[in-house]
C-alpha cells in the first residue's frame, strides 16, 4: 500500500483526486483534501467555483467520475445518501412542507424504525439545543428564517452524523441573525464535537468560523490553510484578492514600485496616505497617486486611489487614528506601505 | 439644438403636457383614475361577467335539476305535476335495477379512478422529474393528443380494436397470451363473449379516456416538490420507498385528489361508452338520457343526475378527512 493511499488517522473525510463534470467543464477538478475528524472546515469561493458539488459529493447526491471520497476512512463512491454517516443542513432549509417543526426534526429517527415514544424524546432534546421547544407543533410556513434554520440545524443533528454538511446555511439571513448564528453555530460546533464542512462565499464568515480553510476557484484549490494563514500569507493573487481583499501589485507596476517584475499582495490596511512628494520612512515603497473615492464604514474607511500609471490601490484607514490628515477626493497624495507587509504570490 | 429635439418628441409641447397632466379632462383618463382610487369597484366590474354567467346560468340551471327531481310525473297524463314531493326518489331507490344501476356505476367509477392513478403515477412523475425539456414537451403533446379527437370517433375505433376478431386479440395471440385473454373473458362479472361486450373492456376504455385527465394534475402537483425535499429525506436516512410514502406521495395528494374527482365524476356521468362498448347493463348515464329523452321521465331523470352529485360530494368530503388537501 503506498503511503499517501493509506487513510490518515483520524479523518472524517477525504477527497483524492476527485474530479466530477457536468458536460464538458469540470466542476470539481481533481481536488485532494483531508478534513480532520472534529474540524471546522470551511470551503470557501465564489458560485461556480465547486464547493458545493464537493459538499453534494460528500452527501452522496453526486458522485465523482474519477477519483475516491472517503468518509471515516472508507471509500462511499457506491453507497447512497441514506447510507452515509452525514447529514446535511440545506440552503433553503428543505423543511417538509406537510409536516410540523416536531415532525421535521423526528425524520431521521422515524425513517430509522426509532419507536414513536423515542424519536419524539429525542427530538424535543434537539429542538431544546436550538432553543426552538415553544415552536414544536408549528408547521414550517409559520417560521422565521432564523426559526427555519434552526429547524434544519436540528433536524439534521438529530441521527448524530458522523459530519454535518452546511451549504451556506446563513446566506438568507440578514446581517445581524447572521453574525448571531455564526457564534452559535460555533459554539454549538466545539460542545458536540461533531466534525463541521461548511460552504460559504463569505470570506468573513469562512474567516471567523473555520480552523482551516479551502480556498476553491474554478474547480480547483488555490489554497488550504488556518484563517490566519490565509489572510496573512496568501499564495495567490487570487486568494490575496478574495479572502484578504489585498491589493496585487504585478507586471510593469511591481517592476516600477518593488524593483522586480514578479507578483505580491499588500493588504489594504497596511497601506499609508501622506502628502504628495512626502519623504517615506526607510525601508517603505511606495508611489504617487490621486483619490477617486472614500467610503465611510464607521470604524474605517475605504480609500481608492489611482497611481499616476493608472493602477487602482483600496487603502483602509481607522477613523481613529490620530492625527491622520483627512485627504479630499482628488487629492495628489503619495501612498506608501512597509516592505516586510508586501507577501511574494506565487502566480505572476 | 437639445430643446428642438424635445420638442420634436412631445416633451417640450406644452398642448401635450397639460393633457397628460394629473389634472387631465380626457374621460377615458377620468374613469381609469376613479377605478385606480376605487379598486373594489375595478374588480367588481371585472368579475360581474363570469359571475353573472356562473350564477345564472350554471348555478341557477343546476338549481332547477335539483328542483325538477322533488317533483312527480302524473302516471296517467305522463305529465309533470310541479308539487315537492319525495316520490320520484321512492321510485329511483325502491327498484332494485335503479340500485344495480348506481353501484354497477359506482363500481366503475371506482375502478377507473384507481387504475388511471396507477397507471398515471410513473408517467406523471417521470415527466416532473426525470424528463429532459424535450422529452417532457414530447409527452405532453402525446397526453394531449388524443383529445384532439373527436370523441365519438375514439369510443367506435375502441370497438374495433375490441371486438371478438379485432387488434386486441390479434395482439394477446401474437403474444401468446390468448389464454390470459380468455381466462379474463370467463370470469364472471367483468367477462363476457368479447372484450368489446364486457364490462372488462368498457374499463379499458374508460381509463383510455380519462388518463390525461389524471396526468396533468399529477403533473402539475409532483412538479411543485422541490427536488431538494426529496434530497433531505434520503440524506436524513429514508429509502427510496419510504421517501415516496414519506414525502412524495402526501404532497401529490392534492393533484391526485384533482385527478381523481376529474376521472370519478367523468365516469360517473359517461352515457356514450357505456352504450358503444360493453355488457348490456345500464349505467346512470344511459339512464338520465332515457328518461328525459324517450321515457319522458324528466323527474326520474333529474333524481338520476343528483346521485352523481351526491357520490363526488361525499368523495370529496372523505378525500378532505384524509388530508388530500392539507399539502395545498
Amino acid at each position: 500500500m503506498k503511503p499517501d493511499a493509506a487513510p490518515l488517522a483520524g479523518a472524517a473525510v477525504q477527497f483524492r483526486n476527485v474530479t466530477r463534470r457536468f458536460g464538458a467543464v469540470p466542476a470539481v477538478d481533481d481536488v485532494s483534501f483531508d478534513v480532520a475528524a472534529g474540524e471546522f472546515f470551511a470551503l470557501l469561493g465564489p458560485s461556480g467555483s465547486g464547493k458545493t458539488t464537493c459538499l453534494r459529493l460528500i452527501a452522496g447526491f453526486e458522485r465523482p467520475d474519477a477519483g475516491q471520497v472517503k468518509i471515516a476512512g472508507a471509500d462511499v463512491s457506491g453507497v447512497p445518501p441514506y447510507e452515509r454517516n452525514v447529514n446535511t443542513v440545506f440552503q433553503d432549509y428543505a423543511l417538509f412542507p406537510h409536516m410540523s417543526v416536531l415532525e421535521n426534526v423526528a425524520y431521521g429517527p422515524r425513517m430509522r424504525g426509532v419507536a414513536a415514544e423515542e424519536r419524539e424524546r429525542r427530538a424535543r432534546e434537539m429542538l431544546d439545543l436550538v432553543q426552538l421547544a415553544a415552536m414544536s407543533g408549528r408547521a414550517p410556513a409559520q417560521l422565521s428564517g432564523g426559526q427555519k434554520q434552526r429547524v434544519a440545524l436540528a433536524r439534521a443533528l438529530i441521527n448524530g452524523p458522523g459530519v454535518l454538511l452546511l451549504d451556506e446555511p446563513l446566506g438568507a439571513l440578514d446581517l445581524k441573525l447572521r453574525e448571531q448564528m455564526q457564534t452559535e453555530l460555533k459554539a454549538l460546533q466545539r460542545r458536540l464535537g461533531t466534525t463541521f464542512v461548511y460552504v460559504t462565499h463569505d470570506q468573513g464568515e469562512a474567516l471567523s468560523m473555520a480552523d482551516r480553510v479551502a480556498v476553491f476557484n474554478a474547480g480547483r484549490i488555490e489554497q488550504l490553510d488556518t484563517p490566519r494563514i490565509l489572510y496573512m500569507r496568501p499564495r495567490t493573487a487570487f486568494v490575496a484578492r478574495f479572502v484578504g481583499s489585498a491589493n496585487v501589485i504585478e507586471g510593469e507596476f511591481a517592476r516600477r514600485v518593488v524593483g522586480t517584475r514578479g507578483a505580491f499582495a499588500v493588504r489594504a490596511e497596511a497601506i499609508a496616505l501622506a502628502e504628495s512628494r512626502a519623504a517615506m520612512p526607510p525601508d517603505a515603497m511606495g508611489c504617487e497617486a490621486t483619490i477617486v473615492d472614500i467610503l465611510y464604514h464607521g470604524a474605517s474607511s475605504r480609500w481608492q486611489v489611482r497611481t499616476d500609471a493608472g493602477e487602482a490601490l483600496a487603502v483602509v484607514r481607522p477613523e481613529s487614528a490620530g492625527g491622520q490628515r483627512q485627504f479630499a477626493i482628488g487629492a495628489r497624495v503619495r501612498a506608501f506601505w512597509a516592505r516586510e507587509s508586501l507577501v511574494p504570490l506565487a502566480d505572476a | 439644438m437639445p430643446g428642438a429635439f424635445a420638442s420634436e418628441m412631445g416633451f417640450g409641447n406644452p398642448r401635450r403636457s397639460s393633457a397628460s397632466g394629473p389634472g387631465g379632462h380626457s374621460p377615458l383618463r377620468r374613469v381609469s383614475s376613479l377605478l385606480y382610487r376605487r379598486s373594489t369597484l375595478y374588480l367588481f366590474l371585472l368579475l360581474l361577467p363570469p359571475l353573472l354567467w356562473l350564477g345564472t346560468v350554471y348555478l341557477g340551471s343546476l338549481f332547477t335539476l335539483l328542483m325538477q327531481s322533488f317533483y312527480a310525473i302524473d302516471e296517467f297524463t305522463a305529465t309533470v305535476v310541479p308539487k315537492l314531493t319525495l316520490a320520484t326518489y321512492e321510485q329511483l331507490f325502491r327498484h332494485p335495477a335503479n340500485v344495480d344501476i348506481i353501484l354497477r356505476t359506482l363500481a366503475m367509477a371506482v375502478a377507473v379512478t384507481i387504475a388511471c392513478a396507477l397507471v398515471a403515477f410513473p408517467i406523471a412523475n417521470y415527466m416532473a422529474r426525470y424528463a429532459t425539456p424535450r422529452m417532457r414537451a414530447f409527452f405532453y403533446v402525446g397526453v394531449m393528443l388524443p383529445m384532439w379527437t373527436s370523441y365519438l370517433v375514439k369510443v367506435y375505433a375502441w370497438r374495433l380494436i375490441l371486438a371478438k376478431q379485432g387488434i386486441a386479440s390479434w395482439f394477446a395471440a401474437t403474444l401468446g397470451l390468448d389464454g390470459v385473454l380468455e381466462a379474463a373473458l370467463a370470469t364472471p362479472v367483468i367477462g363476457g363473449p368479447s372484450l368489446a361486450s364486457s364490462y372488462l373492456g368498457m374499463f379499458i376504455v374508460f381509463v383510455y379516456m380519462w388518463l390525461p385527465f389524471m396526468i396533468l394534475p399529477l403533473h402539475a402537483a409532483l412538479e411543485r416538490v422541490p427536488q431538494n425535499l426529496l434530497q433531505a429525506s434520503a440524506d436524513l436516512g429514508a429509502r427510496p420507498r419510504q421517501t415516496f410514502r414519506s414525502v412524495v406521495l402526501p404532497l401529490a395528494l392534492p393533484g391526485l385528489a384533482a385527478g381523481s374527482v376529474f376521472t370519478f365524476s367523468l365516469t360517473l356521468g359517461d352515457y356514450i361508452i357505456p352504450s358503444v362498448v360493453g355488457a348490456p347493463g345500464y349505467f346512470i348515464g344511459m339512464m338520465v338520457f332515457q328518461q328525459q329523452g324517450t321515457a319522458g321521465n324528466i323527474p326520474l331523470a333529474a333524481a338520476f343526475s343528483v346521485v352523481p352529485i351526491v357520490l363526488i360530494a361525499i368523495y370529496l368530503a372523505l378525500a378532505k378527512r384524509a388530508g388530500a388537501f392539507d399539502a395545498l
